[in-house]
């Protein structure tokens, strides 16, 4: 017997498994688009893009931390409550007069911070993530009527500058600083998640932890990571949200969490975790942006519709998922 | 080879848990160049002693030495900083990461901070080159068969500059063909002057690739033999061990003749039935009143027959006639259907449910039978569950404590009667006597003799051979996954001609057929 025929699967059958979802999600997009030039004239405006961007910076640093988390095989529920609480904190202590620095390094260090909490007590109690982010989620939802029961707005000048700022060509399309600040997020993710120590772990733990463990890799420091990583990039989400509407409102970014998963999911990171890139995400938050500009182009539908389509889609890439068997477990 | 001096000794080892001496004063020598299997049945210490070893155990006595250093290690990873690897039964690498990411992860070469994946390959191919493999290192492990994978783990066992190389159950799922391939390995990697400590269950597998031999029995060392100096059948007899029978004699009873029984139609037939990595190609048949004995070592494919014949897993090929009508057994819900009971050898994680109570745990099958929709009435329920509280004797004879509250013999009896209320024609007990006490044990085997008497098909597997004589007509030898003889259950036949199938297996006896 030769070595050779031990192999079970031919080499270009094997190496795209991994790509098919993340291509899959790509001419998905692509469809899509071609859908919106071919019924909509303003459609083929490059700014339309953009928009679609400028509306979604924020969702997409989110989708990142969650990416590092599903990846894990795990599940955050409190990033939209993050988001809400650390909007909401940026807009009260600018209220109270303190300087906008100050409060961007403190509304900064709150989410990870609760990402580190939520991280330790996933590892060293062994609870259930879906449990422990489901408690950080009502607690951060919680501290945000507390602070305020109504919204409040935001004039300070640093944020009103960031929001207003616009980086353009002289023909007049532009996009704003959190879409910079989005693809920063994303471009580091993807250097970490492929090139660090970290971002190996965090793959070989969401292809088997006990596996993991054995090999002598730091399982838990790496668990808690993740949400803490999870916690920072809802933090940043959280400032650009409130550079967006500019103000901090109690019950901004209900059920943003499950918007992020979906997007996480259509982007091909596999649910079960270890198979996924930062890329499919951005694809998928795209996706997600291109169905609501689509909707809103025609008009006439309902924006419910929109959550249709992601229910549709959604149950499609799962089911590809496991047609393709990525699912290692 | 033993010209040098071992690599690794361990002097006087003793290791308790509560309640069990796990290992008492055992000696263990390992030298470079060599492959020494370490053997002995389940709960022998065998994986203790790997445990001590490798740090994940501490020990209560003795000492250990790594070239010629006391060592006590914290745990597998700094036994493999320091030379000592093991490659465990079931593979443990990612199955998503790539073969080269899994051989050096945790320990990538980088370049500020960032890992040179160039690099990780190009190593991956050297090492795998050293161990004759040729496979694409950047496919994921999943892509592989398990024989591979087993390989990759080695590979990243001994790229940490391994003398020590300990592996456990590394075959246990491959198949011949990557045996051969694992032992290729071993044997390159014993040349270049690793030192292998190789478990295995399988016997042959033993005298094809051992230099020596070490034997554990009851957590004590029996010997260490070169592997030339001890054939076969001696080494069976000192993993089992002659035991004086302590059990109460069941009278001698007189056995019905196998030919009486076989007059009638047979109630199973089974013809070629295998399932791959499980058990080769058997064929078996049981008519009604028989008792089948299915003897050989753990390990040796009994329980897979069983659980064949149950349809808790499903057979690759082959052919099962139940009551003279073929059927497909493919879950357990048919061979229930069928008239078929399965007692585990996994008495807790398997059979018994602990937190219900001995009635609730006494009616699971039955009620699995009826379907769920149709509950059975309380009183038939307590009638039942009072009728085999008194004829197995269940102590407390209380129907509604928790099982867990029963002694492991009492819990036997409990799993039995939720078989017997479904008044099964075939009942397979798998170890049903393995950890209770004697008293407990002589009355599940008159209990047997009781229920074929009454015409109850009964196969019974048991890794004591008396118990498996005692109660028999006809026993089926299992070696190596494979059914290799079916002695009637004669005069001719005791312990010593069973171990003896046991130990070469080569001469196929079909003295029934």
């Amino acid at each position: 017997m030769t070595m050779n025929s031990l192999t079970t699967v031919p080499t270009w059958a094997r190496l795209p498994r991994r790509h098919v979802p993340v291509l899959a999600t790509l001419a998905l997009l692509l469809v899509m688009y071609g859908i919106g030039v071919s019924q909509y004239r303003a459609f083929s405006n490059i700014q339309v893009i953009f928009n679609v961007f400028i509306d979604n910076g924020f969702l997409l640093v989110v989708a990142v931390g969650m990416t590092f988390v599903i990846l894990t095989g795990g599940i955050d529920l409190s990033v939209g409550s993050v988001v809400a609480m650390t909007a909401m904190v940026s807009a009260w202590l600018l209220q109270s007069g303190l300087p906008a620095l100050l409060v961007l390094v403190i509304a900064l260090l709150i989410g990870p911070t609760l990402g580190f909490l939520m991280g330790c007590a996933i590892h060293f109690f062994e609870i259930q993530p879906f449990i422990v982010t489901l408690a950080g989620m009502f607690f951060a939802r919680g501290m945000c009527t507390f602070i305020s029961g109504a919204s409040i707005p935001i004039t300070d000048g640093f944020w009103t500058t960031m929001s207003q700022y616009r980086i353009g060509d002289p023909r007049g399309n532009f996009v704003s600083v959190s879409v910079l600040v989005a693809f920063a997020v994303a471009a580091v993710a993807a250097y970490v998640l492929a090139y660090t120590r970290l971002g190996r772990n965090v793959y070989a733990i969401g292809g088997n932890p006990q596996s993991a463990l054995l090999m002598g890799l730091p399982v838990g420091r790496t668990r808690i990571a993740v949400y803490t990583i999870s916690g920072l990039c809802s933090a940043i989400g959280g400032i650009l949200l409130s550079f967006y509407t500019l103000s901090g409102a109690p019950l901004i970014a209900v059920g943003m969490e499950l918007d992020v998963i979906a997007a996480v999911v259509i982007g091909g990171t596999v649910l079960t975790g270890g198979s996924g890139y930062v890329f499919g995400t951005v694809l998928g938050v795209l996706v997600l942006g291109v169905i609501q500009t689509l909707i809103t182009f025609d008009g006439s539908l309902n924006s419910w519709w929109t959550k249709i389509v992601i229910g549709g889609l959604l149950f499609a890439f799962i089911l590809l998922q496991r047609l393709i068997g990525i699912r290692y477990k | 080879m033993t010209d040098s001096r071992p690599v690794l000794t361990m002097t006087g080892i003793s290791k308790s848990f509560p309640g069990v001496r796990a290992l008492h004063n055992v000696d263990f020598r390992l030298f470079p160049g060599e492959v020494h299997a370490l053997m002995g049945e389940n709960g022998a210490g065998k994986s203790t002693l790997i445990k001590v070893l490798t740090g994940v155990y501490g020990i209560d006595d003795g000492i250990i030495t790594l070239g010629g250093e006391q060592v006590a290690f914290s745990g597998p990873m700094q036994a493999a900083a320091a030379g000592v690897s093991t490659v465990y039964q079931e593979v443990n690498l990612c199955p998503n990461l790539s073969v080269a990411e899994n051989i050096f992860i945790g320990r990538e070469p980088r370049r500020f901070g960032a890992v040179r994946w160039g690099e990780v390959r190009r190593r991956a191919r050297q090492l795998l080159a050293r161990l004759d493999l040729d496979i694409d290192v950047t496919a994921p492990v999943a892509s592989y068969s398990l024989a591979v994978q087993q390989m990759i783990a080695i590979a990243r066992a001994i790229d940490v500059q391994a003398r020590v190389l300990i592996l456990d159950e590394p075959t246990s799922s491959l198949d011949a063909g990557e045996v051969e391939q694992l032992f290729r390995i071993m044997r390159q990697l014993r040349d270049e002057g690793i030192a292998i400590l190789f478990v295995t269950h399988f016997l042959d597998q033993v005298y094809g690739i051992a230099d020596r031999i070490t034997v554990l029995r009851n957590g004590t060392l029996v010997g260490e033999h070169p592997t030339a100096e001890l054939p076969q059948l001696a080494l069976v007899e000192k993993m089992i061990g002659k035991e004086l029978d302590v059990l109460e004699r069941i009278e001698e009873h007189p056995r019905r003749e196998l030919a009486a029984l076989e007059g009638g139609t047979p109630f199973v037939e089974v013809s070629d039935l295998s399932r791959k990595g499980a058990v080769a190609p058997f064929s078996l048949t049981i008519h009604a009143g028989e008792v089948v004995g299915l003897a050989g070592l753990l390990g040796s494919g009994r329980t897979e027959v069983a659980r064949l014949l149950f349809g808790a897993d499903r057979a690759d090929r082959g052919q099962v006639a139940v009551g003279g009508k073929p059927t497909g057994l493919r879950t357990p819900v048919q061979a229930i259907d069928r008239g078929i009971g399965f007692c585990s050898e996994n008495r807790r994680a398997e059979g018994i449910i602990a937190d219900l109570s001995v009635r609730e745990n006494m009616i699971l099958a039955m009620q699995a039978a009826r379907g769920w929709l149709r509950p059975i009435p309380r009183r038939r329920q307590d009638e039942l569950v009072d009728k085999y509280i008194k004829a197995l004797s269940i102590r407390p004879a209380n129907p509604d404590v928790p099982v867990r509250n029963l002694s492991g013999g009492n819990q036997q009896k409990v799993l039995l009667a939720r078989w017997l209320i479904t008044e099964p024609r075939l009942l397979i007990l798998d170890e049903p006597t393995r950890g209770i006490d004697i008293g407990a044990k002589a009355e599940i085997q008159k209990l047997v003799v009781q229920l074929s008497d009454g015409g109850m098909a009964v196969l019974f597997i048991s890794a004591e051979l008396e118990e498996v004589l005692r109660l028999s007509h006809k026993i089926a030898v299992m070696r190596d996954r494979e059914l290799v003889a079916q002695l009637t259950n004669d005069d001719a036949v005791d312990a010593d001609r069973v171990m003896q199938t046991i130990a070469s297996g080569s001469q196929r006896e079909e003295a029934n057929q």
